[in-house]
């Protein structure tokens, strides 16, 4: 079996790692680097608790070689906060009860900040299209939308640059 | 879960990804978005010993028209076609295809050829891409050949791709005047594979059915097209009573599976169903009434 030396940043800092062509990114994320807040789920690419982001798209990283991510730039939910402070799409879900078990919030929440960098005014029906990768079996979903709503909202208001999860990749 | 032992390869052109394909032949596999090939290996229902991953390969990846034709990159995205304002205009069966190819994560990643490739009859594209008459290139050793898409499905998960042979680029006849395609699936729920769907693309002169594609996915072991019924479409008026007997005609042709989605007589009769809608939207969308 092959062995890879793989630079990737995470969260904004640069990493050097060296990994076994069959690790997984979602095992190099949780095993190597700790970071545990990208959940395994279903570990078959249907439930979406192991959504990262890379290069700024939301992907399953349960199924994405480690090796593949070589050069990129993948932003974790650990990522989000700064300085202490939610990023709106956090507040949204602390302010709405979008969350019950949690399980699939994280990925729930990076899925989100691609959408809304996308699109600062999705409509419900875009907000349910781009989470139906990401399965929930908690809330029934409907504060979820509101969390992303209120998310919107805020970055919509807000004049100081918004903390976005793009923005931080750079 | 975690794949069995492999040496990856990540080749940076197409010439040193045959070479490594020519090398390791069977034991090898070529990697594109990964989104079914990963799943396969950590399921351990497949195995390899190498794998080629072409991501990183310049040029594979484009949308474009040129010489009559839809050109696409073997490994553009699936999310690519869902943002392409030339697929939205021009093609819209392909958008239609693309938003009901498992979910919006796994289509960020998962790409066109390799959807072809892997030869699921389970999958979205082939239906559409025997309805719309496409082409496929693969280049190996000896080069690049030409493969209609009636030639490329071979079996279950076979295609006639060679061990050393990659999918380089679709080619979509662009549509001539009066044509309109659709495709339509009936699924459980988001990401799941097709309990019925179909793919149809019709062209209307004067009234008439001038050109009919027809095909079902999930409806036998290999995609295939419903040749019966484009058959008896082609000269006919585009009225109800036609498209009915055409999607009965294809729908008597398919050999879909009991599983879980259903029965045998269910999975026929929502292929009817489908077929039907797919030929009226297609009708509708090339310009007339159905």
């Amino acid at each position: 079996m092959s062995t890879h030396q793989i630079q990737v940043t995470v969260n904004g800092v640069p990493m050097n790692v060296e990994v076994e062509a069959r690790l997984l990114l979602v095992h190099l994320l949780r095993e190597k680097m700790r970071l545990t807040g990208t959940h395994i789920g279903c570990d078959t690419t249907h439930c979406g608790a192991c959504t990262i982001l890379m290069d700024g798209e939301p992907m399953k990283s349960c199924t994405i070689l480690a090796v593949q991510a070589d050069g990129s730039k993948i932003v974790t939910v650990e990522g989000l906060e700064e300085n202490g402070t939610l990023h709106p799409v956090q507040e949204g879900f602390w302010e709405k009860h979008g969350l019950q078990c949690g399980f699939c919030t994280p990925g729930m929440m990076l899925t989100s900040c691609a959408l809304l960098e996308r699109n600062q005014n999705p409509s419900e029906l875009q907000i349910r299209e781009a989470i139906s990768g990401n399965l929930c079996r908690c809330t029934g979903y409907t504060n979820i939308i509101k969390a992303v709503q209120y998310a919107a909202q805020k970055l919509q208001s807000s004049q100081a640059p918004a903390q976005s999860a793009a923005s931080k990749e750079a | 879960m975690i794949p069995a032992a492999f040496d990856y390869h990540s080749p940076a052109t197409l010439q040193e990804a045959i070479g490594l394909l020519t090398q390791y032949r069977d034991t090898a596999k070529v990697m594109s978005g990964g989104q079914s090939l990963l799943p396969l290996l950590k399921l351990r229902l497949g195995s390899a010993e190498h794998l080629v991953d072409i991501g990183r390969i310049p040029g594979l990846d484009y949308l474009r028209e040129e010489g009559g034709f839809l050109k696409i990159g073997g490994r553009t995205r699936e999310v690519a076609l869902e943002r392409s304002e030339l697929i939205k205009t021009r093609y819209p069966i392909l958008l239609d295809t693309a938003l009901v190819i498992a979910d919006p994560l796994v289509r960020n990643r998962a790409t066109i050829g390799g959807n072809l490739a892997h030869g699921d009859p389970a999958n979205d594209h082939p239906a559409t891409m025997l309805a719309v008459r496409a082409e496929v290139s693969a280049v190996g050793p000896k080069g690049e050949r030409k493969i209609p898409i009636d030639q490329f499905f071979v079996g279950l998960f076979a295609t006639a791709l060679e061990p050393d042979e990659i999918l380089t680029e679709i080619r979509v006849p662009v549509p001539t005047a009066g044509t309109g395609g659709a495709y339509v699936k009936l699924e459980r729920k988001v990401g799941d594979y097709a309990t019925a769907a179909a793919a149809a693309q019709l062209t209307v002169q004067g009234g008439k059915i001038t050109r009919a594609g027809l095909a079902l996915t999930n409806a036998g072991p290999v995609p295939n097209r419903a040749a019966a019924a484009e058959q008896f479409l082609v000269g006919k008026a585009t009225d109800e009573k036609t498209l009915a007997e055409a999607a009965h005609l294809a729908a008597e042709a398919t050999t879909p599976n009991a599983d879980r989605r259903g029965q045998v007589d269910y999975k026929k009769e929502m292929a009817r169903v489908l077929a039907t809608r797919a030929l009226r939207k297609a009708v509708e969308r090339a310009g007339g009434k159905s």
